[in-house]
């Protein structure tokens, strides 16, 4: 007994010398991740300081975009970002659920496997891929198939008017949608999956139907999860570059049409970063920088104070 | 089993039964009167005929036959594993829900095979209830929660609505303990108040039949006692099958009890008669703590 009991003490001893050098190790590590942000935030604001001396909080609403007379302004490229990855999300996130619904719900298992396995795979494509695709083979397909048809049936609303050309920030939206959907699909299909049966079996036995337990059921008990899916696929939208610059058109106006060509903060640093000679120049892209980080880190924390919110509203973590 | 359990229709518990069956329907009838003097006959609310399980190719129950008695706490008894679950989950079919499970034989609700294609589940559904061994809340506010079947299958003004509610709230106990958090969520009250709430939200529907599987093995002594009571007093309005662990549950509570084993159903009778004097060596060995 006693021979255990000094086991015992000293296996505790050890453990709480661990215990205190694996805190310590963990916390070094996120407080490096943290170091990395505020050094990221301070070089961008640091760089970009001859533009914000410049302008001040009217380079935020100005739509200017001229090198030459040094005229500097985000609000297209803002629009721009803002504009596509609400067209992604709008197309991806509903797609998603109900893929990820009739994989979890409906598909028979092998059936579910054999997809499941397909959208995985299409998640790892890069996002160059998804550019040039949507240059070379999606664009022409809209100016031919898609927006003809938009702007015959829908061409009463001023968001299908004009060129039919293809590229612009209906197409780039559609190709953000098309490479966010794998991420959003993978994940609610994992969180569906993680409703319990008995659940589903409560609302069955109440004598629901499919319809009836996905909606009350399913889907509200994963509501956090799919939140979390959504701001996944968010985070991704918003920073995407390489699937937009080719598509997106690069001008610097901002139409109603989304049939006509524009520009993401993304698309622009990735187009003129080369050619930015001037410190003026390059202290815009410096802060059109800072405000796509601005801009990401806001949304993380509105989704963070939503996700709160709901998980008030339904009494906890439910998976 | 005799011929009697052959019938199409629903057996009636009369004098006229003959032979051993007979003995046994005498001592039904005599618990009846002695229990509830104006009930001297009661039907069978749900029989099973030569029902058999399969899970897959795995066969798990094997030909049970089982009259649930009209209006009475039925008592599903056995060891783990025996299938007291997969015998209650067929009665409102509940094991369609996946695909590789199957049920052969008939079972009988008020005279017609339930089994049959041809049988509405939704309406089935609502007429028999089903309580889980863990409380199931939706992720609804307590009101929503027992509004919810009353909504799915009936369209009823507000006001109505609202006393529905409240009124499977207070026969399933728990509505003084809830009723300044209505709208507050479901899954916020404790284990026990779940447990009653998913009794109200069923109840709410005036099923006829309640099935319980275990309804008190994730709940605290306080709370099943909450429950048992609360299934004392539904008995009558609702005939109730109450798959339990507990042996002293069973004998509490229930008027006929069911022994299960290894799938099949080795003794039914008087829960009275079950627990004094059992028949079958098994049941013997069982109720005495001798296995299981
Ligand atoms: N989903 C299932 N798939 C395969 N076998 C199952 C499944 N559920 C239960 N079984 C088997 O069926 C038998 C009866 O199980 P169950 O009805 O749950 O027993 P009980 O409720 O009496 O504890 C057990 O042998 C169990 O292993
Ligand atoms: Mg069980």
């Amino acid at each position: 007994m006693e021979h255990s009991a000094t086991g015992r003490q000293q296996s505790w001893k050890t453990s709480r010398s661990m215990d205190l050098l694996f805190r310590g190790v963990t916390a070094a590590c996120a407080a490096f991740v943290l170091v990395i942000m505020a050094g990221i935030f301070v070089s961008l604001v640091w760089n970009s300081l001859p533009t914000i001396r410049e302008f001040g909080f009217s380079f935020l609403f100005s739509k200017a975009w001229d090198p030459v007379s040094q005229k500097f302004g985000a609000l297209s490229s803002i629009y721009g970002t803002l504009m596509s990855t609400a067209i992604a999300m709008l197309l991806a996130v509903p797609l998603s659920m109900v893929i990820a619904l009739f994989l979890v719900e409906l598909a028979p298992p092998k059936v579910s496997a054999v997809v499941g396995n397909a959208i995985e795979l299409l998640a790892a494509v890069p996002s160059i891929i998804y550019g040039m695709w949507g240059l070379f083979v999606f664009a022409p397909f809209m100016a031919d198939h898609v927006q003809p048809l938009l702007s015959e049936y829908l061409g009463w609303l001023p968001f299908f008017q004009g060129p039919e050309m293809g590229i612009g920030m209906l197409t780039a939206g559609i190709i953000l949608a098309l490479m966010i959907l794998p991420f959003i699909s993978t994940v609610m299909r994992d969180v569906f999956a993680m409703v319990p049966d008995v659940m589903k079996e409560a609302g069955y036995g109440m004598g629901a139907t499919t319809f009836e337990v996905t909606k009350d059921v399913t889907i509200r008990y994963g509501i956090q999860g799919m939140i979390g899916a959504c701001l996944l696929g968010l985070g991704r939208a918003i920073g995407e570059t390489m699937a937009i610059t080719f598509v997106i058109g690069n001008s610097s106006d901002i139409f109603i049409s989304l049939f006509e060509a524009g520009n993401s903060i993304a698309s622009r640093l990735a187009n003129e970063f080369a050619e930015a000679a001037e410190p003026m120049y390059l202290s815009a892209l410096m802060e059109l920088g800072l405000v796509l980080f601005l801009m990401t880190l806001i949304l993380q924390i509105i989704t963070q104070f939503w996700l709160k919110r709901v998980k008030k509203k339904m009494g906890g973590d439910l998976l | 089993m005799t011929a009697a359990l052959d019938e199409k229709m629903p057996r009636r518990f009369t004098d006229e039964e003959t032979g051993e069956e007979g003995a046994k329907i005498e001592a039904f009838l005599h618990h009846f009167q002695e229990e509830d003097e104006e009930d001297t006959v009661s039907s069978a609310k749900i029989s099973a005929r030569n029902l058999n399980f399969y899970y897959g190719d795995q066969q798990a129950l094997f030909d049970n036959n089982l009259d649930i008695a009209e209006g009475r706490i039925t008592a599903i008894i056995g060891p783990s594993g025996c299938g007291k679950s997969t015998h209650l989950r067929i009665y409102n079919r509940i094991f369609q829900l996946y695909g590789n499970q199957r049920a052969e034989g008939e079972v009988l609700l008020d005279g017609k095979n339930l089994l049959d294609s041809g049988t509405n589940l939704i309406e089935l559904r609502r007429r028999i209830g089903m309580i889980f061994q863990k409380p199931t809340p939706f992720p609804l506010s307590v009101f929503e929660n027992v509004a919810y079947g009353l909504r799915l299958h009936f369209k009823m003004p507000k006001s109505e609505l609202n006393g529905r509610v409240e009124s499977a709230l207070k026969k399933a106990a728990l509505f003084d303990e809830v009723k300044d958090k209505l709208d507050k969520p479901g899954v916020a009250l404790s284990g026990g108040q779940q447990q009653r709430l998913c009794i109200a939200r069923t109840i709410a529907l005036e099923p006829e039949i309640l099935l319980m599987d275990e309804p008190t093995s994730a709940i605290d002594p306080v709370a099943t006692r909450k429950v048992e009571e609360l299934a004392e007093e539904l008995k009558g309005n609702f005939t109730i099958v109450i798959v339990t662990h507990s042996m002293q549950q069973a004998a509490r509570i229930s008027d006929f009890t069911a022994f299960f084993y290894k799938g099949k159903i080795i003794e039914y009778g008087l829960t009275k008669e079950m627990f004094t004097n059992p028949k079958q060596k098994q049941t013997e060995d069982y109720i005495t703590g001798r296995f299981g």
